[in-house]
């Protein structure tokens, strides 16, 4: 009997010590998130179903069967179904090339194809403005208009998303075993049944949790709508910044944003279940081994399409937004911007460059602290399903979308105990809330990868836990760190959801700049808006290369 | 004693990995813990390493229990499976790890790499980078990297393992020359019972997290403490005796046993160099099913006409029967162990 308790409390004390380091890592993260976003989604909950201190659930039937607000739901539903199944069309061929052929210039491509990603929405949707809009390039040339129909958010969705695709896919499939389809060969299948039968039902998670995120960051939509949407399309993120900015009406407004929690909550889920089926016993290999010279006209062609559809769809619309930028004599719309005096601002748009920096630098501290600790405690072996059920938690910034997190800050901490509203810090938090999932998910699998064994090593050579955390754990991780930095800082730079909520209007970002000067008339501001955006895209487009440059290994999701 | 572990006992999910093992390493013996996967042979390791808690039971190191002592104090040494090199770091910066670790200043410890690199026959290699080692330097390296604070105790986990045949026979008699030469105290373990037998002063046989038996390789190659022992070794003759006044009743009939043999019901066994082939009609009779050429002997199987588990002989090149081959056996009490 007493050597059974003995033994009992003494496991229980093992226990006890990795509970309390966990703890001790989770407990700012946690904090964090508590303050910053549980917090105001509660805010949000409370002015949305609760008048004169009654809850009135009713309400949600209510708004939801307006008119116009069920033509809002439809719309944003299916443009997101729709740009979903547009993007995985044109990107799953570009996966394949990627994963399976070896050319020239593939570094390069791979790089030209990853920017949009971290371009911020406000550019993307300038940069399609400017090729198919009023004004745009078509119209120049053959008076064709896009940006009146839905097809220019579905373009501007394609260019954003094609990454996704080509990365989530395209990553696995390049370690994908190419032996195991000779296997299938040697067993009598013909290529394409080998394909069918070996290649797609591994890749098939892939293929899912890519298409879950696409139709998540679609159906979140909001600067691509609201600068290419015009009055006509709205999805359920522009109507709920609408309620709020210009019609005023919260609790309408919070109804919606509850919609889309629940929307965005089930669609996580989803995915956190498809990435699960994903990490479950795939063969991989090392993708240097699996890529191949082009044979036969087939994968020539192959090839020629990929490159054309990258050309017309990725590179054109950033050309001409360049062009459109310079197309002012003697670089007027950007001499333009460092002068106060056009009215839409206190101050020289120009300044909003400095400002957008030095939030993006504070986001970046603070998205760093959050991720990098979430990440460490999430990391660890003795990870429970406590643990593990905040990882979800941990993904839902990134789709609650950034409205959500705007609107929550606007009505939660705007009175005390915490009124931050004259604070400078408002702006980086949100942002930083943000950003920190992309931290979160760029470490997590470098720090899981870190192998226990070597730790122990270090410990059995005379290594304290602190020393062994830096001199084996920082050194393999330093370069993962830089770039969910990078991500961190990209994310940030080009927040608009969040950001315009909260901006002051004295101080505003690169992005809300910009789409000030779109929403007002006249070729100056246009052309200012265009300079305003190719400054923000070559500062995005920067962070990414120097990205590319430190990622030659292809670790993380995104 | 350097090393003790008294009634030393693990639960991983509730089964005991290590059972109330009792074990005491002396200074300079070299210990090999001999066993099949799952036996708990890494256990004891990482449980004399600081890296598993033990759930009852003690560890002590030159007399004094290390409960609650943390890894990086216990001063042992250990040289993990797949050696663990740090990957960032090259062969100079892994092997001056520990002495970085223990405060060792930078001219020192160039000379002390530099000393240790020669002694593991990889001279001049400090700045070479880990990646671009083959299996047996990353050993070699990793040995030295294990060496370099000057352990009380070395502990090696198959240090062999994952190395080609004739690469690994011929460091284990270098490991063998070296800790001789350093009077370095070792507890290795390792599934290869030539390794075993090569490397150690002692060897300690483990099954299902308990020792089974303990002795110098002569005494456990000689005498197997029971039929598990004798089955691992690789001997496969073993049948069910009935032992009385100098002979055993078996499935292959009357059979001698060693003077002084235990009595009674017991497994016995019988080392194939102790089965002689003779003539049809003498001895048992049997069929050749196989035989396989083993370098310095060939091993015949046979399987005895009435009944009876088949067994193997040791045969001089020469003198193997083809299979089919029908052929009479005999036994040499000499080869013939009767086990606990």
């Amino acid at each position: 009997m007493d050597v059974a308790r003995t033994e009992v409390a003494a496991a229980r004390k093992g226990t006890a010590r990795g509970s309390a380091a966990r703890l001790g890592l989770m407990a700012l993260p946690v904090a964090f998130f508590a303050v910053f976003f549980a917090w105001p989604v509660a805010a949000i909950v409370a002015r949305g179903l609760k008048a004169d201190g009654v809850w009135q659930f009713g309400r949600m039937a209510d708004v939801v069967t307006q008119p116009d607000i069920r033509h809002v739901l439809w719309f944003t539903t299916w443009q997101a179904l729709a740009s979903t199944a547009l993007t995985l069309l044109l990107a799953l061929p570009a996966a394949h090339v990627f994963a399976r052929l070896d050319f020239p210039g593939k570094q390069l491509l791979r790089a030209v194809v990853t920017v949009p990603f971290v371009l911020p929405t406000v550019v993307v949707g300038t940069a399609f403005l400017a090729l198919v809009g009023r004004g745009g390039l078509l119209d120049d040339l053959w008076g064709v208009r896009l940006d009146t129909t839905v097809w220019a958010i579905l373009l501007a969705h394609v260019f954003f998303n094609y990454a996704v695709v080509v990365r989530t896919v395209g990553g696995l499939w390049a370690q994908l075993d190419p032996r195991q389809e000779q296997a299938a060969r040697m067993l009598g299948a013909s290529p394409l049944t080998a394909w069918r039968k070996v290649t797609l039902p591994a890749l098939a998670p892939a293929v899912a949790a890519a298409a879950l995120m696409v139709f998540l960051f679609t159906f979140t939509s909001f600067g691509v709508v609201q600068i290419l949407g015009g009055p006509t399309f709205s999805t359920l993120e522009v109507e709920i910044y609408r309620q709020t900015s210009e019609v005023f009406d919260l609790s309408t407004a919070a109804v919606l944003t509850l919609l889309q929690f629940v929307a965005v909550g089930a669609i996580l889920a989803v995915h956190a279940w498809t990435v699960r089926r994903r990490e479950s016993a795939l063969r991989l290999v090392d993708p240097k081994v699996t890529a191949r010279r082009p044979r036969g006209a087939g994968q020539w062609a192959l090839l020629a399409g990929v490159l054309l559809t990258v050309v017309l769809l990725l590179v054109l619309p950033l050309a001409v937004l360049v062009q459109r930028s310079l197309d002012a004599p003697g670089l007027g719309y950007y001499r333009a911007l460092t002068d106060a005096d056009g009215g839409t601002f206190l101050v020289a748009p120009l300044h909003a460059v400095w400002t957008s920096l030095e939030y993006a630098v504070a986001a970046t501290a603070i998205a760093l602290l959050i991720g990098g600790l979430a990440a460490a405690a999430l990391a660890r072996r003795d990870a429970g399903r406590l643990v593990r059920g905040f990882d979800a938690l941990l993904m839902l910034p990134l789709g609650v979308s950034a409205v959500t997190v705007g609107f929550g800050f606007l009505i939660a901490l705007d009175r005390p105990p915490l009124d931050l509203r004259q604070s400078w810090i408002l702006v980086p938090l949100a942002q930083a809330l943000v950003g920190a999932p992309f931290v979160v998910r760029t470490m997590l699998p470098v720090l899981r990868a870190v192998d226990g064994r070597l730790r122990e090593a270090a410990a059995v050579l005379g290594a304290s836990p602190w020393r062994v955390w830096r001199e084996v754990d920082l050194p393999l991780v330093r370069r993962a760190l830089l770039v969910a930095a990078g991500f961190a800082f990209a994310v940030s730079l080009g927040e608009f959801g969040a950001t315009v909520f909260i901006a002051r209007p004295d101080n505003p970002t690169l992005p809300v700049a910009v789409a000030r000067l779109l929403s007002r008339p006249g070729e100056l501001n246009y052309g200012q808006a265009m300079a305003l955006s190719t400054i923000l895209m070559v500062v995005c487009a920067a962070a990414l290369l120097v990205l590319e440059r430190l990622r030659t290994d292809r670790t993380g999701e995104f | 004693m350097l090393l003790s572990l008294e009634a030393a006992t693990v639960r991983l999910g509730g089964r005991p990995v290590l059972d109330a093992v009792g074990l005491d390493v002396a200074e300079h013996e070299v210990v090999c813990v001999l066993g099949p996967s799952g036996s708990g042979k890494s256990t004891l390791l990482r449980a004399v390493a600081g890296l598993q808690p033990l759930d009852s039971g003690r560890v002590l190191l030159g007399g004094r229990d290390q409960a609650g002592v943390p890894a990086h104090k216990r001063g042992v040494g250990l040289m993990f499976q797949d050696h663990q090199l740090f990957p960032q770091r090259d062969v100079g910066g892994n092997v001056a790890f520990g002495l970085r670790m223990h405060g060792v200043g930078k001219g020192q410890r160039d000379t002390e790499v530099g000393e240790l690199l020669e002694l593991v026959g990889l001279p001049g290699a400090a700045r070479r980078a880990v990646a671009g080692l083959s299996g047996g330097e990353q050993q070699r390296v990793a040995l030295a990297r294990a060496l370099a604070p000057r352990p009380r105790l070395l502990m090696l986990d198959e240090p062999l393992g994952q190395l080609d045949r004739s690469l690994r026979d011929r460091l284990v008699v270098e490991l063998r020359e070296l800790f001789r030469r350093l009077g370095t105290t070792v507890l290795a373990v390792t599934h290869d019972q030539g390794e075993a037998f090569a490397l150690a002063d002692r060897v300690v046989v483990m099954r299902d997290g308990r020792i089974a038996q303990s002795g110098s390789p002569l005494e456990v190659w000689q005498r197997p403490a029971d039929e598990f022992v004798a089955r691992f070794l690789g001997f496969e003759n073993v049948v069910p005796a009935t032992v009385s006044d100098g002979a055993a009743d078996t499935p292959w009939g009357k059979l001698p046993v060693p003077d002084g043999s235990p009595q009674g019901d017991r497994p016995l066994l019988v080392r194939p160099a102790g089965v002689r082939l003779v003539a049809a009609d003498e001895g048992l009779p049997c069929a050749v099913t196989a035989r396989t050429f083993k370098g310095t002997h060939v091993a015949v199987r046979l399987l005895p006409r009435d009944g009876g588990p088949p067994l193997e002989a040791a045969c001089a090149l020469r003198a193997a029967p083809e299979p089919g081959a029908e052929v009479g056996l005999a036994f040499d009490a000499a080869e013939i162990v009767v086990l606990g």
